[in-house]
């Protein structure tokens, strides 16, 4: 299905549905969201029954502050979707519910999304981190972290930042 | 009633020869064979995705060359494309034949290393030597025409760094004429050989259902009949106009992804030779100022400079070509708000970049979407039940780069 074909089929559905540079991404809210997944899963004719990526992007001054994005993707029909979800600054951590069912490979993405940006996926059957140690304190990808000039603690062990090291 | 003895935790990791980088498995054994497997990441994480916010959109393309070291024409290749399509703008086609060429001449690169390293872990060391041997060739090319052996940062938004060297276009014909006798040599060495054969037939499997579910890309999934590649489903850079086939197996192990990835660099060198062929002379890079970058590189006795009749021109000539080298050089262009995901197939699988940007100078947001990060989720499913020594050919099949999975 061609980018417009497909927007215009999803609208008959779902109110906020975007089409630019040939992608189409489609808006909801997060209690709607486990449910416009297994339409877009199931529907014969959208058939999105793969997640390539899922990722958040953090917006600091504006409401809602944390966008999920998933994209998925039809193997039978080839074509692509983007699914947006917006969660409000308050409250933090904020809160969207898990697809690692009945996308499995979701499991490490949300894992990923919870480690650098704090979005809780509820219902994921195992949320640590995965990518920072496990005691880290913060969520590095978050806008209001800084990219560098911060402690490290890691088990017991602690190392201050550069500018405060002895030589 | 037999009672079940004790189970045991063992580390894999992360300093182990044949984790291919710093991948830790912490693994339960009964004896000889794994109950459950828990794969621990992040020792590479070096915060790739937060770096490029910081930097300008061109300096973007010198970080993400960084994350997957073993092919990092595709990570540039994939954020120059997702940019150029925020911009709104498409390279040269003289560029994105060169891009091409070097991808293709990459890919082959990649499953060598990958063909290598596997080999010594199996316990042959013959196929090390011969894959690093006939590597060596590819990088001396890429050395040749980007100055480095690997994070060559040669792509750029809205084209290349700078045109082919004389002499590369000949350099690649012989090594294309050298590579198919060096392909069938691995062949004759491996496909009938008993001990390669043990060691890797049935074993790793994972039926094509359970890796679809799970995401996994690439030679693995071809290797289970799935005939996915993103340069055939969604071409870019006019992979529609090559000749190549998309080579599948039906036995999802070991054995059919080694299969698939030594018919993957057959069919690289094809797309590698119609790019030498089809190489016309023109620009690089668009002509647009705004966009372009402005140095023109060029490779000197003293390696990689600025040309220095552009020298001439910006020092000596005009003053508006020397403000517009500044302002492209520490500011560089801006780019229109919106997003966009740019999906390629890099040697691991689908490398995805989802680029966000809020027409700033900087990007707002890049997230890689890494094959090794997602197609390493299949390593429990594939190893549980199986004995430890099959741990390692099980996890080497899924040819996982460390940089890419932590990036």
């Amino acid at each position: 299905m061609q980018a417009a074909d497909l927007a215009a089929r999803l609208r008959e559905r779902f109110p906020d549905v975007l089409e630019a540079r040939g992608e189409v991404t489609l808006v909801v809210e997060a209690a709607a969201l486990r449910e416009a997944l297994e339409h877009l899963r199931t529907e014969p004719d959208l058939a999105c029954e793969a997640l390539s990526d899922l990722t958040v992007t953090d917006w600091p001054d504006r409401d809602p502050r944390f966008w999920v994005a998933y994209h998925l993707r039809s193997r039978e029909h080839g074509h692509r979707l983007r699914v947006k979800v917006g969660l409000p600054p308050e409250p933090d951590p904020p809160h969207v519910p898990s697809v690692t069912d009945p996308f499995p490979t979701a499991n490490w993405l949300e894992r990923e999304a919870f480690d650098f940006f704090g979005v809780v996926f509820d219902g994921h059957p195992d949320l640590r981190r995965i990518e920072m140690p496990e005691d880290w304190d913060g969520h590095p990808l978050r806008k209001s972290e800084p990219l560098a000039g911060v402690a490290t603690r890691y088990k017991g062990a602690f190392i201050p930042p550069p500018d405060q090291r002895g030589t | 009633m037999a009672v079940r003895a004790e189970t045991m935790i063992i580390n894999m990791g992360p300093q182990h020869p044949s984790t291919h980088g710093v991948l830790r498995m912490v693994l339960e054994l009964d004896g000889e064979s794994v109950v459950s497997c828990r794969p621990v990441l992040g020792y590479l994480h070096t915060g790739i995705e937060k770096n490029t916010e910081y930097r300008t959109w061109q300096q973007g393309v010198t970080f993400v060359t960084r994350a997957d070291y073993l092919s990092p024409f595709f990570n540039e290749l994939g954020y120059c494309l997702a940019v150029e399509r925020l911009l709104g703008i498409e390279a040269p086609p003289r560029a994105q034949v060169i891009r091409v060429l070097v991808c293709e001449l990459n890919r082959i690169a990649s499953h060598l290393v990958w063909l290598a390293t596997t080999g010594l872990e199996l316990g042959a060391i013959s196929i090390m030597l011969y894959g690093f041997r006939e590597r060596e060739e590819i990088l001396r090319i890429f050395e040749m025409v980007t100055g480095l052996r690997m994070n060559h940062a040669y792509l750029r938004v809205g084209g290349l760094s700078m045109d082919l060297p004389d002499g590369a276009v000949e350099r690649v014909r012989s090594f294309l004429e050298l590579m198919p006798g060096r392909i069938a040599e691995y062949e004759h060495l491996l496909t009938g050989n008993p001990i390669w054969r043990q060691r890797t037939v049935g074993i790793g499997h994972l039926a094509a259902e359970r890796l679809l579910a799970l995401g996994v890309t690439g030679p693995v999934l071809r290797a289970s009949g799935v005939p996915a590649d993103v340069r055939r489903d969604e071409p870019y850079s006019g992979y529609e106009t090559y000749a190549f086939d998309v080579p599948t197996r039906t036995e999802s192990d070991c054995f059919a992804r080694y299969q698939v990835r030594v018919e993957e660099m057959r069919q690289s060198l094809r797309i590698v030779e119609q790019c030498a062929d089809r190489l016309e002379p023109g620009p690089v890079m668009v002509e647009d100022p705004k966009v372009a970058w402005p140095a023109h590189l060029s490779t000197g006795p003293d390696g990689i400079g600025n040309s220095e009749e552009y020298v001439r021109h910006i020092l000596g000539e005009s003053m508006e070509a020397l403000i517009n080298h500044f302002k492209m050089v520490t500011q560089g262009f801006s780019v229109p708000a919106g997003e966009v995901y740019q999906p390629v197939e890099s040697p691991r699988g689908e490398l995805g970049y989802y680029v966000v940007s809020n027409g700033d100078f900087r990007p707002y947001r890049v997230h890689i979407r890494a094959p090794s990060f997602v197609n390493l989720q299949a390593v429990p499913n594939m190893i549980e039940g199986s004995l430890i020594a099959d741990v390692v050919a099980a996890v080497a099949s899924l040819d996982p780069v460390m940089g890419d999975a932590d990036r």
